[in-house]
């Protein structure tokens, strides 16, 4: 080959990478135009979302005892699929948060109460993120989104390295000892796919778990999350939870 | 199982202020402390050995293959920690055949593969070829013998044009494995790096902090490992190449610390809302871990007496063993350093509200016994390796 024409191809194989780069550039300048974030139950239904009511919480942790019973959560302190917190703010800034046994155990009465603000309950579970960092982190796959929009892990495929419960910002997950798999909220999988509630919400006694087809206009988390200013719990982590609060006080983490 | 519960009340009865209830069992144990560690050995003797080979530092040359060989010695135990760790074992293959593209996780296994299979064993092989092939022919106790047949892969072409090819093919293998090498650790510290749930982990740097502080272990533990194999074979080591050694050595301290430094710094400015926690933690659960010994001991002493060396002519013999106490010193600072790191970071709960506890058993798959067999086997297997693989006195320097 001579030196021209290795120079002639170098030439053409650089204007070749160069217009490659202006005509990626140029088409990368018109995508803030498509920057519209897209709800994914405008395609999928039904699609499930979920909606607390922290106004609403008496903090009597009937939730928890139904969670654990319905699917079977080792009645240790160390496992919850969900669990309650209970936040006691007092005058001078100081904050103490407790959950007894996941608010199984009875909480105790704060000590000093003059010196109180104020005190709530925040019940905790599984958020459904809808860009969840668990199922990116997954070596196999194992954690995985339904088409309904929920979270799951399948026990029968994880390889228990954890690395899921390290990338909850939650702390929602748990290794269970016995399937020694990760472990979570299946958001009662099992009972909402035959047209039932989760248990949580089914035997919450002042309504302050919500729970329904975010598909739906109708379905009452729909209906909620219309009428009411919601939250979620840590926006900064970008998971975008399906698991939405009213009320969420700024103290909550 | 109960010997977990039990463990897991002692440490509910240590938690300090307020952690989520799942948070009372630490994910991670010693083990994962143990698999960064070596990792970092591997990446560190091999990037000594490439010293030699790519950039042409004549002096190292009598630990070039000795950094090959403890390279490989640690890569084969280096995916045992996590293996011991899994919840299932038995279906670990399951990275390989299904693996989840868009966890940094799944790609352990191809990376360890490439690195193990493509680079190491091959520039391992390439730089004994000739001596495999005349070992399999005058080698007289006869199992040995088959050892080193096999070793030759059928291949037992010595002549000068073959092994002009395998000087070639070594030097490109090694260009690669330099990236590949990079590559292993680098990867390990994106593991922890990218876990955004976690501000003691989640920060760019991670990979890098990961890989200086692998070539500074690297390097101290080759170091070590030929100062006391001259010992023992009755000979003194090269001062021209301890000296080499110890200067590349003084810089990956250096750059290791400063990177860890500059994090550090970086945190406290930005004064997120982790940092209160982050800096309770220092003060308190990893205050001997991390400020004592990986700091001070760690980093702070060897760059001081490295940088003695450096300016003032001290005899052979001073030289030696402050080579040997920086090389110690570092070796257990950057095990501490993986510590603080691991360990360090699911000691506060994600709330940023308290700190669970941690306690190492001494027994079981995940105790502090089968962290020290998995610290020690890989010097058995070093040792295998030297018998049947002498790294000295077989080839002039390269020219």
């Amino acid at each position: 080959m001579s030196r021209i024409s290795r120079r002639r191809l170098l030439r053409n194989a650089a204007g070749a990478a160069l217009g490659w780069v202006a005509a990626s550039v140029a088409r990368r300048a018109g995508a803030v135009e498509r920057f519209v974030r897209e709800s994914p139950w405008i395609r999928a239904k039904p699609y499930w979302g979920y909606a607390i009511d922290l106004t609403k919480c008496i903090g009597c942790a009937r939730c928890v005892d139904a969670c654990k019973t319905e699917n079977d959560v080792m009645r240790r302190p160390f496992y919850f699929r969900t669990w309650i917190e209970r936040y006691v703010i007092r005058r001078n800034g100081g904050v103490e948060v407790e959950s007894p046994n996941g608010g199984l155990d009875a909480f105790g009465r704060p000590a000093e109460p003059k010196t109180i603000l104020k005190t709530f309950f925040v019940p905790k579970m599984c958020n459904h993120c809808e860009n969840s960092p668990c199922i990116q982190v997954c070596p196999v796959g194992a954690s995985y989104k339904t088409v309904d929009g929920t979270v799951q892990v399948d026990r029968r495929y994880c390889i228990g390295c954890r690395y899921c419960i390290q990338a909850c910002p939650y702390g929602s997950r748990y290794f269970n000892p016995v399937t020694r798999t990760a472990d979570k909220c299946t958001l009662c999988y099992h009972r909402i796919t035959k047209g039932l509630r989760p248990a949580c919400v089914e035997v919450c006694p002042t309504g302050t778990r919500i729970f329904g087809d975010l598909s739906d206009p109708g379905s009452p988390v729909s209906r909620f999350i219309r009428e009411n200013a919601v939250q979620v719990l840590r926006p900064e982590m970008g998971t975008r939870p399906k698991l939405v609060y009213k009320g969420l006080d700024r103290e909550v983490r | 199982m109960d010997e977990l519960f039990r463990q897991l009340t002692a440490a509910l009865g240590q938690v300090q202020g307020f952690i989520y209830p799942n948070e009372v069992e630490l994910q991670w144990s010693i083990l994962i402390v143990v698999y960064p560690y070596v990792t970092g050995l591997v990446a560190g003797a091999f990037i000594l050995a490439s010293l030699e080979r790519v950039f042409n530092v004549k002096a190292v040359r009598p630990t070039y293959r000795l950094s090959l060989l403890t390279a490989l010695a640690f890569l084969l135990v280096a995916a045992l920690p996590l293996q011991l760790h899994l919840g299932h074992p038995e279906r670990s293959f399951e990275i390989f055949f299904t693996p989840n593209p868009g966890s940094a996780m799944a790609m352990f296994g191809f990376v360890y593969a490439w690195y193990l299979m493509a680079v190491l064993l091959l520039e391992i092989w390439l730089e004994y070829r000739p001596q495999i092939v005349r070992w399999a022919a005058s080698e007289p106790w006869w199992p040995k013998r088959l050892a080193y047949r096999l070793m030759t892969l059928g291949v037992d072409d010595v002549s000068p044009e073959a092994l002009a090819l395998d000087d070639r093919v070594g030097r490109a293998i090694t260009v690669i494995g330099l990236p590949s090498a990079v590559l292993l650790h680098g990867y390990v510290g994106f593991i922890f790096g990218s876990v955004k749930a976690n501000a003691w982990w989640s920060t760019p740097l991670m990979p890098v902090i990961f890989l200086f502080s692998a070539m500074a272990s690297g390097i101290a533990a080759v170091l070590l490992l030929y100062m006391l194999l001259s010992r023992l074979r009755g000979e003194k080591p090269d001062m021209a190449c301890l000296d080499t050694i110890g200067k590349y050595f003084l810089t990956a301290v250096i750059l290791a610390f400063s990177l860890e430094m500059l994090e550090t710094i970086q945190k406290i400015y930005e004064a997120k809302e982790h940092m209160d926690i982050l800096a309770l933690l220092v003060q308190g659960r990893l205050f001997y871990s991390m400020v004592l010994i990986q700091v001070c001991l760690g980093s702070l002493a060897p760059i001081v007496l490295l940088g003695v060396v450096q300016m003032i002519d001290l005899p052979g013999r001073a030289r030696r063993a402050i080579y040997a106490v920086c090389g110690i010193l570092s070796l257990v600072g950057i095990f501490a350093m993986r510590w603080n790191v691991v360990i360090g970071g699911q000691f506060y709960s994600k709330s940023l509200l308290g700190f669970t506890a941690y306690k190492v058993g001494l027994a079981g798959r995940e105790g502090l016994l089968s962290a020290v067999g998995v610290l020690i086997l890989p010097f058995i297997l070093l040792a295998g390796l030297l018998y049947l693989l002498l790294p000295w006195g077989a080839r002039k320097p390269r020219e």
